[in-house]
């Protein structure tokens, strides 16, 4: 019993760890790019679009599950389109894990990311594209270095939140051992079946986890971390 | 965690404010059938309210073992209430049994039904959704069955595990899975999306169990203990399908 739910505890770490590297990984280009947009592009409903981009986080887990449940699964227009074409099936992989935590944690990103580029002073940019750097060249070597450690606050805050991701990620990729159930589902699954000793090693090993990325996080960007000053 | 902590603290302080409510935990299978019942005992007893706790018997037995303000439970399955019994968690002179059911596979509706168990092995059936066995009656059932018939190992690792028997409704009507394991009652709630292929012998017969908790003072449980057995409530069970004991 002991090395065995030791085992699955590893497993569940593993995962979890998997699927928020790659959702921090997919909101690091998505919530970038989007932020960018934002910060600098004029266009009507700007605001409207910054709302709705930052619904993840207000929204209960359980009702983003249930749009990517409709929208993914194979009888919703994106799963049927994907399973049809391409081959691929989200609901009950661990992929689909990565999707449903890269959704909820996107506006951590976003949020940052526009924060981040709104703060670059606009001359800087300016006088590099005078000095002869093209507009990628400027992004890359101007822009994005300087906002690099707000955009970098916000990929901890959003690792954060999809290493804790439970509720829509529960819906969309179920509870299969080793393969999408993480550790805050296999907490859950353990304490419905009153199995306290899994229980009590996976709490640990969690709460352990959030420890080590939280000094990790201090240490990296110790001025940006929202709330501290 | 903080959320989590904060839909306990809800969760309780709601159950201590309304007391005087009748709070029953049932299997997530009687959802509809208890639902229909609690009106009617509710109109029949003026002034007592009932509340209801749908979820699969593993994890009420649990939140009952933890002190949750329940005042009647009835499981899926006598295993989960031996357990309750053990732990001194339920009046046992109260206890009886209720209603009987039938463990059945489920495929959706526009697919081909299989035809046995042996069927569910082949390599076309890609996933099959089951109720967790340490959690779900449903999935108890069902692992026995498999595992009588040699098939366990290799339906397990085509298994999608569910937190309820409603949950492997659920996949099946959405087609995210080949076939599923309910039971006959949960099966007709949606003729329309799943249909039954084949009904599944189990090893011990499917009768659920009712009892009044032992920490209750509510004198209404076990009024409605009793009603669950009377003839009104009777023919609403057996409206949605369900056998008697």
């Amino acid at each position: 019993m002991a090395s065995a739910s030791l085992d699955a505890a590893w497993i569940a770490l593993g995962l979890s760890l998997k699927v928020a590297l790659w959702a921090t990984a997919l909101d690091l280009v998505l919530g970038v790019a989007a932020g960018f947009a934002l910060a600098r592009l004029r266009f009507p409903g700007r605001e409207l679009v910054d709302s709705i981009l930052l619904l993840p986080m207000v929204l209960p887990p359980t009702v983003l599950g249930y749009y990517l449940l409709v929208a993914v699964g194979r009888r919703g227009w994106l799963g049927g389109w994907l399973e049809g074409t391409l081959g691929i099936r989200l609901v009950f992989t661990w992929q689909g894990a990565v999707l449903a935590a890269a959704i909820v944690a996107f506006p951590f990103v976003c949020k940052s990311a526009r924060a981040a580029f709104e703060g670059v002073d606009v001359q800087l940019e300016q006088a590099a594209h005078v000095l002869g750097l093209g507009k990628v060249a400027v992004f890359f070597r101007v822009t994005l270095p300087l906002a690099w450690r707000g955009i970098l606050a916000g990929l901890l805050l959003a690792f954060a939140r999809a290493f804790g991701e439970f509720g829509a990620t529960l819906m969309v990729a179920g509870s299969i051992p080793g393969k999408t159930q993480t550790l805050s589902i296999a907490v859950y699954e353990a304490v419905q079946a009153g199995q306290d000793d899994l229980a009590n090693l996976l709490v640990v090993l969690t709460s352990a986890t959030c420890v080590a990325v939280l000094l990790l996080a201090g240490r990296i960007a110790p001025m940006r971390i929202p709330g501290r000053s | 965690m903080l959320r989590r902590v904060v839909a306990v603290s809800l969760v309780i302080a709601s159950g201590v404010a309304a007391a005087a409510d009748l709070t029953v935990s049932a299997a997530a299978s009687l959802t509809n059938a208890f639902q229909q019942i609690g009106t009617a005992f509710e109109a029949a007893n003026p002034g007592t309210k009932v509340q209801f706790n749908f979820a699969a018997s593993g994890p009420l037995l649990q939140q009952i073992a933890r002190g949750a303000p329940v005042d009647v439970f009835a499981s899926a399955d006598q295993e989960t209430m031996n357990q309750a019994d053990q732990q001194k968690l339920v009046k046992p002179a109260t206890r009886a049994n209720f209603v009987s059911n039938s463990l059945v596979v489920v495929v959706p509706a526009d697919r081909p039904a299989t035809k046995s168990l042996d069927d569910l092995a082949r390599p076309a059936v890609r996933q099959v959704a089951i109720g967790v066995p340490a959690i779900v009656p449903a999935g108890r059932y069902t692992k026995a069955a498999l595992e009588k018939a040699g098939l366990w190992p290799r339906i397990e690792a085509k298994m999608i595990g569910a937190q309820t028997v409603r949950h492997v409704l659920d996949y099946v009507a959405r087609a995210e899975v080949d076939a599923g394991f309910v039971y006959s009652t949960d099966a007709a709630l949606m003729p329309d999306k799943v249909k039954i292929a084949f009904t599944v012998p189990t090893e011990q017969p499917v009768l659920y169990p009712i009892a009044v908790v032992a920490a209750s003072s509510n004198a209404a449980a076990e009024r409605f203990v009793a009603y669950v057995a009377s003839p009104p409530a009777q023919a609403v069970l057996a409206r949605y399908g369900f056998g008697k004991p």
